[in-house]
């Protein structure tokens, strides 16, 4: 398509602006209501016990679900991929639930399932296991909230290098584990790094679905995200926007790992 | 010896394969020959361990591998497009089987160094298939489906994938590999000529079963069916037979059971001259003949002329569906 000289002109100020007033504008502006009074400030609100804590909890949750999202992910891509089962269509659609439902409903639901009233709370108060306001409860929170990337990610890489290579090493002599560690997945490496990537990213920014299972106990369940929200709302400002200029680092460093990626997965390893 | 017996295989109301047996003998080089969606891979992979048969045996070296795991069989498969491992290099492609098995490591490197010389990639040790060419790459495959030394050697379109002067020339040198290593080889192809050219023994699929199995001369010559005759080489249909259009012989004169005909066209094809004759109830007949015998006729387009077959006389009057009057099979 030909455009204009002014039309083009236009059509990029215009989504310059956009991004603009969108991105570049509040990301920068906290970045600078961040070190305004200067970094001695800011290193003061974020190494306080609380902040502390709940930057820990964070990375905790994180180190869990991630994991085991990603054998998951792995296992289930290798299954929709390669498995010829009854129900494949309806698995295939509700990998998808968390990316569909608002993250609040998740967070609701896991109470309604494991809170103290809920279906399984009396047998889990009855064993000693708190999950809702409690640290399992996070972490049940954000595993589903980043249960389908590694699977997303994972799956049409396994569809698009097919299964002759794992026929191959078969007629070869491998068993089905031999033939994963090292044909299967070195294949799928990189697609299996960056659904990882996001899968962190989504994890150590997720709020909706913690902020309801979390509680909110100061050095107890906050994480990151809810230590930003309720600095924010008891008006210390100042500490609000040093933790997110932390959350934003992070968010950077995985967009950083991210960008670094992704030109080797879409070349693959050919 | 690969024995097939009774074999049926089918996917959802599709069937594959409808009750085929098959004897590969020990040492030779088989072709299942067939058109697609004939079954011959069906077949190839059933006797891979890659599928597994409805009904029916799988026997290799007389022992029933009908539920044997295809690694446990003892073969070498070569895939069409080639499944070489990308990212492994040529030396770990090759020795892949061999590791796999926990050979002592300086028996892999002696073994891997010694197959890529057989196919003609030493040297190429530390490549990886992305920078080999196609029939490079299919090499490397054969390498190391060898380098198991497996029982039997089975090959599904093992130059399907290749054009045409690599494929020729990987064909020859299939053949001469195969007369060294003598390894009993079952190749699927749906090309006649690769079939024609080097096997020792041909089973002609069409519609899931095999339609007949034989030397490539038993089965141009005697070719148990309309099918098998038209899949192995051109036919032209004279009277009520099917014939070759070089087992057609011209006169100018009528001679016992000869028909009359008008050359429509001659082409010259340096040895070969083909011409196209129509006969007296408005049928194509393709003819071929030498050149010599085109210019002791002095063949020309709007000549009569007296035709008739010099085929040893086959049943295949009832040949009766579409014969194609033409040079292409």
């Amino acid at each position: 398509m030909t455009v204009s000289r002014p039309w083009r002109i236009g059509l990029r100020t215009l989504a310059l602006a956009y991004l603009g007033a969108l991105l570049f504008v509040p990301v920068g502006l906290v970045f600078y209501r961040t070190f305004e009074h200067g970094i001695a400030a800011v290193w003061a609100s974020i190494t306080t016990p609380a902040a502390i804590h709940a930057f820990q909890l964070t990375l905790t949750v994180t180190a869990i679900a991630v994991p085991l999202n990603t054998v998951f992910g792995i296992v289930m891509a290798l299954a929709l991929a390669r498995g010829r089962w009854r129900g494949k269509g309806i698995v295939n659609a509700l990998i998808d639930l968390p990316f569909a439902v608002s993250p609040i409903v998740i967070g609701l639901s896991l109470v309604l399932v494991y809170g103290i009233h809920g279906w399984l709370g009396p047998a889990l108060t009855k064993a000693g296991v708190q999950v809702i306001f409690s640290v399992p409860g996070i972490v049940l929170a954000t595993i589903f909230v980043s249960l389908p990337f590694v699977v997303r990610e994972v799956t049409p890489v396994l569809k698009e290098i097919g299964d002759e290579q794992e026929q191959a090493a078969a007629t070869l002599g491998a068993g089905a584990w031999t033939t994963f560690r090292r044909v299967t997945l070195p294949s799928i490496r990189w697609g299996v790094a960056y659904g990882v990537v996001l899968s962190v990213a989504r994890c150590i920014g997720e709020f909706g679905a913690v902020s309801v299972v979390s509680g909110k106990i100061a050095g107890e369940t906050d994480t990151l995200t809810l230590l930003v929200e309720k600095r924010f709302s008891n008006f210390d400002l100042a500490g609000a926007y040093a933790a997110s200029a932390l959350l934003a680092l992070i968010a950077l460093g995985t967009l950083l790992v991210m960008t670094m990626i992704k030109p080797r997965r879409e070349e693959g390893d050919a | 010896m690969i024995s097939v017996t009774g074999v049926t295989k089918r996917f959802g109301d599709y069937v594959a394969l409808d009750d085929v047996s098959l004897e590969v003998p020990d040492g030779s080089l088989t072709a299942l020959l067939g058109p697609s969606g004939s079954g011959k891979s069906t077949l190839l992979r059933i006797i891979g361990g890659l599928e597994s048969p409805d009904v029916g045996r799988v026997e290799i070296h007389g022992e029933d591998q009908t539920s044997v795991s295809a690694r446990r069989r003892g073969i070498g498969f070569v895939f069409q497009h080639y499944a070489a491992f990308k990212h492994m290099t040529v030396r770990d492609n090759v020795a892949f089987g061999l590791t796999v098995r926990k050979r002592p490591k300086a028996e892999i490197a002696a073994r891997v160094d010694e197959l890529l010389e057989i196919v003609g990639l030493a040297g190429y040790q530390r490549r990886y298939p992305s920078q080999l060419s196609g029939g490079q790459r299919q090499r490397m495959a054969l390498a190391r489906a060898l380098a198991v030394e497996p029982r039997v050697l089975l090959l599904d379109e093992p130059f399907g994938a290749l054009d045409a002067k690599v494929r020729a020339d990987l064909r020859e040198w299939l053949r001469k590999l195969h007369d060294e290593v003598h390894v009993t080889t079952l190749l699927v192809t749906h090309d006649q000529e690769e079939a024609m050219s080097i096997a020792d023994q041909i089973a002609v699929m069409d519609h899931s079963r095999i339609e007949q199995v034989g030397t490539p001369r038993e089965l141009y010559d005697r070719p148990s069916s309309a099918f098998v005759m038209r899949f192995l080489g051109p036919v032209t249909r004279l009277g009520e037979a099917l014939v070759r259009p070089h087992d057609i012989a011209l006169s100018h004169e009528a001679r016992p059971g000869s028909f009359e005909a008008q050359v429509a066209r001659v082409v010259h094809l340096g040895f070969e001259v083909r011409a196209e004759l129509v006969l007296g109830d408005g049928e194509e007949l393709a003819v071929q003949l030498t050149r010599a015998e085109a210019d002791e006729l002095e063949l020309a387009v709007g000549d009569i002329v007296h035709v008739r077959s010099t085929a040893l006389p086959r049943a295949l009057a009832d040949a009766g569906d579409a014969a194609q009057p033409a040079l292409s099979a």
